[in-house]
């Protein structure tokens, strides 16, 4: 099997499954104890605190270790809107395309009486400096822009954007859980206030996550209880998932510049065959994207039925088809970028692992094109598009 | 558990009766790109019998083996008990549908039913050519 879904999840390092297992079996105890056993945990926990901070340049104590992403997104922009809400700021520019996990929190903070304003991603699916500094407002509380986008795996000019940010004193906030650990991010140089991030999409395990928030930040719990994380996340910390995702981040911090080296050769090998299929077309940006991140729309046929049948032939991938997501609309994203329904109901997303190796590449390029020749040999659109009945969009 | 029953998947990946009848005598089409699904049946009827019959689907998984299999149900039946084809009588042979799913049996049920009237309508206007212009215009609306 290629597995093409890394954006999904990812498949955990072998040194990252050492460390899961070994701390599992002899690193048991709970690190609030007193005993030896359990203050091995303790110490256990610090390091990774100091590992995972040192990637992204910050200091330990400016880490929170969560479940993942989904709750670091949750907690930075709770804590972010409670801040404001003290001062009488109460709104927020995000983008249009953000994951769900803002998108919804930011949903329900309109329900409280915010007022969100989200940003155009443009047909490349990159957001505009002068339109965030335009939209920024003397009430505005927070900005949370994505690093890179998990579906079409544009980068963001996160740089700038925290800048703006940081000139017009409003807290920045990051979802980096695609970047981290595939690209640089650095806290300091990207002026970053809180990011989150999540060890699954970084060979790291599942159900383990951290935030980073700027010191004097304070933060908001989402999980209330024991006085774990210095009382800002309560529960029995996930020790061997802590360590297992620093030994994970360490590790792809190590080989970074040269992964993405190797990886983005085979993306572009990848998306230059992809293109050769008439009537497709690449989403996002093609130079500013993850290096991982092939994304295509194909005229006239339908995701599911695609991602279906490429399985058939050892190909594991996803679609922003509103099949695959059991609604009637189709990705969010996609939609953001302007593509129709028509055409965002027939797409393909391969994020590759740096381990592809050319022939895989090929492979990959010659079974899509087969399929997706093979379901417009029979779809009623296609027919009306070829005899002229309907006008091509791609 | 998979997403799709044996069933679901065999008509999938070996879909029956695609393709498209030129001299249909009845064609049916349901649908929009925007929901992501469109069927079109084309029927071949020959003494109230349905002799043959062709799909083309735009659609998931499920869509096209609905169409597959709602195709199957009706070969060689007489009209009327095409007519009687219920989106769950399709579902059912397809040993189920994920619940998000069932408007895809609903489409093949549409589909056909839709295929028949214009049957219908093609024979009512043969056998009475005084009222053919007002089906000429039915049968574009319902074609939609």
């Amino acid at each position: 099997m290629i597995y093409a879904d890394n954006a999904a999840t990812t498949r955990m390092s072998d040194a990252a499954l050492n460390t899961l297992i070994e701390l599992s079996k002899e690193n048991y105890g709970n690190a609030s104890s007193l005993y030896s056993l359990g203050q091995r945990s303790k110490e256990v926990l610090e390091k990774a605190r100091e590992d995972v901070a040192a990637v992204i340049n910050a200091q330990p104590r400016e880490i929170l270790f969560t479940s993942g992403g989904s709750e670091a997104d949750n907690q930075a922009i709770r804590s972010a809107a409670e801040l404001g809400k003290a001062k009488g700021k109460k709104h927020i520019i995000s983008s249009a395309f953000e994951h769900h996990a803002v998108l919804h929190t930011l949903a329900k903070l309109e329900k409280e009486g915010f007022e969100v304003t989200l940003l155009p991603v443009h047909e490349d699916g990159l957001v505009r400096p002068e339109e965030l500094a335009a939209t920024i407002r003397e009430d505005t509380a927070l900005v949370t822009i994505m690093y890179a986008n998990n579906e079409i795996g544009t980068i963001q000019p996160i740089r700038e954007l925290g800048a703006i940010c940081r000139e017009r004193g409003v807290l920045f906030h990051t979802d980096a859980v695609q970047a981290i650990g595939h690209i640089s991010v650095d806290v300091e140089r990207d002026n970053i206030d809180m990011l989150s991030a999540s060890a699954h999409k970084f060979h790291g395990p599942k159900g383990s996550g951290f935030l980073y928030f700027r010191k004097g930040i304070r933060l908001t719990n989402i999980i209330e209880g024991g006085a774990q994380e210095r009382g800002k996340r309560a529960g029995t910390e996930n020790v061997p998932g802590i360590a297992a995702m620093a030994t994970a981040l360490t590790e792809a911090a190590e080989t970074l510049s040269e992964r993405a080296k190797v990886t983005q050769e085979k993306r572009d090998r990848l998306i230059r065959g992809l293109r050769e299929i008439p009537h497709s077309a690449l989403n996002g940006d093609a130079a500013k994207r993850l290096p991982s991140n092939v994304n295509f729309c194909f005229e006239g046929i339908e995701g599911e039925s695609l991602l279906l049948l490429l399985d058939d032939r050892g190909i594991a991938a996803s679609s922003g088809s509103a099949c695959t997501s059991g609604s009637l609309d189709p990705s969010h994203v996609l939609l953001a970028i302007g593509r129709v329904h028509d055409v965002a109901h027939g797409s393909l997303r391969l994020s590759i692992g740096d381990d592809i190796t050319d022939e895989e590449v090929d492979y990959i390029v010659k079974n899509v094109r087969e399929v997706v020749e093979y379901l417009r040999g029979f779809s009623p659109i296609w027919r009306d598009l070829m005899a002229g009945k309907k006008q091509f969009i791609l | 558990m998979a997403l799709y029953s044996d069933k679901v998947m065999d008509h999938f990946r070996n879909p029956r009766n695609v393709g498209v009848i030129e001299d249909a005598d009845g064609v049916g089409e349901v649908g929009n790109a925007k929901c992501g699904d469109i069927m079109k049946m084309y029927l071949k009827i020959d003494n109230d019998i349905i002799t043959d019959v062709k799909f083309e689907t735009f659609g998931c998984g499920s869509a096209i083996a609905s169409s597959s299999m709602a195709t199957e149900l009706i070969k060689g039946k007489p009209v009327s008990e095409a007519m009687a084809l219920t989106n769950k009588a399709v579902a059912e042979a397809l040993d189920g549908l994920p619940d998000y799913k069932m408007h895809c049996s609903v489409l093949a049920e549409e589909a056909i039913r839709n295929a028949l009237d214009d049957y219908e309508r093609k024979k009512g206007a043969e056998g009475s050519p005084q009222v053919n212009e007002d089906y000429g215009k039915s049968e574009g609306e319902s074609r939609n």
